[in-house]
């Protein structure tokens, strides 16, 4: 449902008593709302759904998210490694 | 009640096929377009060369072959990043007579005007349709103008028609493609389609995105040189890659298999599609062209093309294959596959 | 870190596959929500590439499809009136009524506009203040919070052009009426990851609890589904049913509280018809007594308008020549060579393309061959 972009703060402003600011998706830029993100700054990253930043993307969580793939690539390995190991 | 509820045969309602009145989508480069031409155009004018549906029709004059084709162009906003009405016009019907190997020779033009453009604007247009003229070598030999109501068009609707003049010895056509043949491809794909979008009211965003509207006839000139085997010549306009090569399978009766990471996009491109959920591989290209050759020319052709300035981004995007004949299939970026069918209409932004 | 290649990574894939079928010691039956989850394994094969001990169902979480058919007829009739321009997310346009679609009502005149966002439908409304500008409010609850903010402004700026048809769902009733439905079949839940990032999570841990059912919080890049997957065959095969994030870069337990906080504002919770599906109680939301002034339901008097629901099978249609058979609907799903709808076995065209059953497609391919 809901199809969610993740974008680049770059710059925050206000528009009719609105927080709005401009998001960078890799090469191109739109205005979007960030109103429901008060803290966000410029430089976070965040997913953008019809026009609005619904989630501020936490880099701590997406790292330790791509750490355990990665080590669970480890494991399978040594797992593999030990099986050739005893054949 | 919720107990009556039958989760695991819902589906999505289907959409609208038949239609009593004309709707956009009929002139979208998807199934309702083909629709049209298939139930009411080639009925009516039936004839083989009509119903070869090439980009160019093909024929024969005191002994001469000949390519001839026509295109309307009613883009909206007349003058785009990249490009205008005017130059996109001419390279059109350029490529169109191209695609069948023809050297293209002589063009028309048709100008249907709103009443109330201003005469500068039309200047530029006319400028910009001389000058792609003179760079693609045709020239333009006939033309008509009329004006319409203000209210009555977008400023400027233009026609081009055009003939050219196929070589000796060629052989090409949306049938030929043969299994074992290569998919090649001379460039980015996308670029036209969404340097449109990004000016359009309600959707536009700001990016480096240009049209890569170019006539591809130079281009071509040097592949047939290097390989007069060629099989297939498209230019994946409306529709984009995935209703041309769709149209191909159809065609020839084949399969093919693109590998989606060798197709190439440019990261705006990509994010723009990605923003909007869209498909490249749907998008309008208005300087590309996909060939399909005999997977032994396939080196000698990809050397060419990437020497000339048009293809420097060439490569080999899939294979035709004898099985799945008639479909369109893709190997995705982590090794699975999805069938790429034809889209009903125009591709729309999606929220989901 | 730019969230998005990091997570389409082949390799990592393959790892995860051949975790997941390391794993999965039987068959489980596993249901992704969202209509999102679905686009990104059909889009990236993931559905071909499973192991068969793990069967997929795409659950109705696709919003433009479940929008009932008497609120699209209702959009139609509206967008057919001469002041109205009427605005709309690209994918509705296609959707039938009873008879007609947008695109229909477009070219009998209508003024239906395409736009990205609800607060572009505001802006029309801005610049054209002698023309009624309704938009089309329809999705889940990531959704909801942008609907919430263009009514809000429409109030805020005085725009009394400005009106919305609004046709909301919500995804922990629909969870809990597919757990409640004797037929079902689902031991597991991927959860929609961006309707979580506005709600949160804590609404699911009661309905894992009562239902014994793992429901994972799962995000949309093809690593992030299959690690969704993953979770829940782990949890399946280890006997428990608990509520696990794994987007925790997108999800927090208690999600967007500013959001929140506006929905709760705007919008208040109603029965809601799912097209294809029924009646799912208190599943929907509609705007709240202080922003009824902007419901273009009550605003557009439509009169009383008769749906009906076209059929599915087009075997006549096929017949004619007018489709191939794999241009329904229904092939491949309601419609297959042993339980055949019509004449011809019919279909895969859903209206949102996430709905392509592209594997049953092309193993059927053979089979339809006359």
């Amino acid at each position: 449902m809901c199809l969610g972009i993740p974008g680049k703060v770059v710059e925050i402003y206000e528009a009719y008593g609105t927080r709005m600011g401009k998001v960078d998706f890799s090469g191109i830029q739109k205005e979007v709302c960030l109103a429901y993100l008060p803290e966000i700054q410029v430089g976070d990253y965040t997913i953008i759904h019809v026009g609005f930043a619904i989630t501020r993307l936490d880099e701590t969580s997406a790292l330790e998210t791509l750490a355990l793939f990665n080590q669970m690539g480890l494991l399978e390995e040594e797992l593999l490694a030990d099986k050739e190991g005893v054949t | 009640m919720t107990n009556e509820l039958d989760f695991e045969g819902w589906t999505c309602p289907a959409p609208l096929r038949s239609y009593p009145n004309v709707i956009l989508g009929h002139g979208g480069g998807g199934k309702l377009s083909a629709e049209l031409v298939e139930h009411l155009f080639v009925p009516a004018f039936r004839n083989d060369k009509l119903e070869a549906l090439g980009d160019a029709a093909v024929f024969s004059l005191n002994g001469s072959r000949l390519a001839m084709s026509t295109d309307s162009f009613v883009v909206r906003p007349l003058f785009f990043p990249g490009g205008n009405i005017g130059d996109l016009a001419v390279n059109g019907t350029v490529n169109d007579i191209s695609m069948s190997g023809a050297r293209p020779l002589y063009l028309s033009a048709g100008f249907i005007i709103e009443e109330g453009l201003p005469m500068q604007t039309l200047a530029q247009i006319v400028d910009s349709m001389a000058a792609a003229a003179a760079k693609a070598g045709v020239t333009l030999i006939t033309g008509d103008t009329k004006v319409v109501d203000k209210g009555h068009g977008d400023g400027v609707y233009i026609n081009t028609s055009g003939i050219g003049l196929i070589p000796d010895g060629l052989e090409i056509g949306p049938d030929r493609a043969r299994p074992g043949d290569v998919v090649i491809l001379n460039g980015t794909i996308g670029d036209h389609g969404m340097a449109i979008m990004s000016v359009r009211e309600g959707l536009a965003f700001e990016s480096p995105i240009v049209s890569d509207t170019a006539a591809l006839n130079g281009l071509i000139a040097t592949m047939i040189q290097a390989c007069p085997q060629i099989h297939v010549l498209r230019d994946p306009t409306r529709g984009g890659v995935a209703s041309s090569l769709n149209e191909i399978a159809h065609s020839s009766g084949v399969g093919i298999i693109l590998d989606e990471k060798k197709i190439p996009v440019h990261q705006s491109v990509h994010s723009a599609c990605e923003l909007l959920g869209m498909d490249p591989i749907y998008v309008a290209n208005e300087g590309k062209l996909l060939a399909i050759v005999p997977a032994e020319q396939a080196e000698t052709v990809t050397a060419v093309m990437r020497g000339h300035e048009l293809g420097q981004d060439t490569a080999v995007i899939g294979q035709v294959v004898a099985e799945y004949p008639g479909l369109l299939v893709a190997k995705t970026g982590i090794g699975g596959t999805r069938v790429i069918p034809m889209q009903i209409g125009e591709q729309l932004p999606r929220i989901c | 870190m730019k969230y998005l290649d990091e997570f389409r990574d082949p390799d990592l894939a393959q790892k995860l596959l051949r975790q997941i079928a390391q794993l999965a010691t039987r068959k489980w039956v596993m249901m992704e929500v969202c209509g999102g989850q679905t686009h990104s394994i059909i889009r990236n094969g993931i559905d071909q590439l499973l192991p068969d001990a793990v069967e997929m169902i795409h659950g109705p979480g696709c919003p433009v499809c479940v929008t009932p058919l008497g609120i699209i007829d209702k959009a139609l009739a509206i967008a057919s009136r001469p002041n109205v321009i009427f605005c709309s997310f690209g994918d509705m346009l296609r959707v039938p009524g009873s008879e007609k679609d947008l695109f229909r009502i477009k070219s009998e005149g209508g003024d239906v506009r395409i736009v990205y966002s609800p607060l572009d439908a505001v802006k029309i409304a801005r610049e054209n203040p002698d023309r009624e500008v309704v938009f089309f409010g329809i999705g889940f609850e990531t959704t909801a919070p942008a609907n919430a903010m263009a009514v809000f402004q429409a109030r805020q700026q005085g725009l009394s052009n400005f009106s919305m048809l609004v046709s909301h769902v919500l995804v922990p009733p629909a969870i809990e009426a597919i757990l409640q439905s004797p037929t079902n079949r689902v031991r597991a839940f991927l959860a929609a990851g961006h309707v979580c990032s506005v709600m949160g999570y804590w609404q699911y841990l009661p309905i894992a609890e009562q239902y014994q059912t793992p429901i994972v919080v799962t995000g949309f890049e093809p690593l992030d589904v299959l690690e969704g997957i993953r979770r829940a065959v782990q949890q399946l095969e280890d006997g428990r049913a608990e509520v696990e994030n794994a987007y925790p870069r997108a999800v927090t337990e208690a999600g967007n509280v500013a959001a929140q906080k506006m929905l709760a504002d705007v919008f208040e919770v109603s029965d809601r018809q799912w097209r294809g599906i029924g009646l799912i109680p208190q599943s929907g939301w509609e705007l709240s007594a202080a922003y009824r002034d902007f419901d273009a339901a009550v605003r557009f008097d439509v009169g009383h308008i008769e749906t009906r629901e076209s059929p599915l099978c087009r075997s006549g249609e096929v017949l004619q020549g007018m489709i191939k058979p794999n241009e329904c609907a229904a092939f491949g799903k309601e419609c297959t060579p042993r339980n055949p709808l019509g004449a011809t076995m019919v279909s895969s065209e859903g209206a949102c393309a996430a709905y392509y059953q592209y594997g049953r497609f092309v193993a059927l391919e053979s089979v339809m061959v006359v």
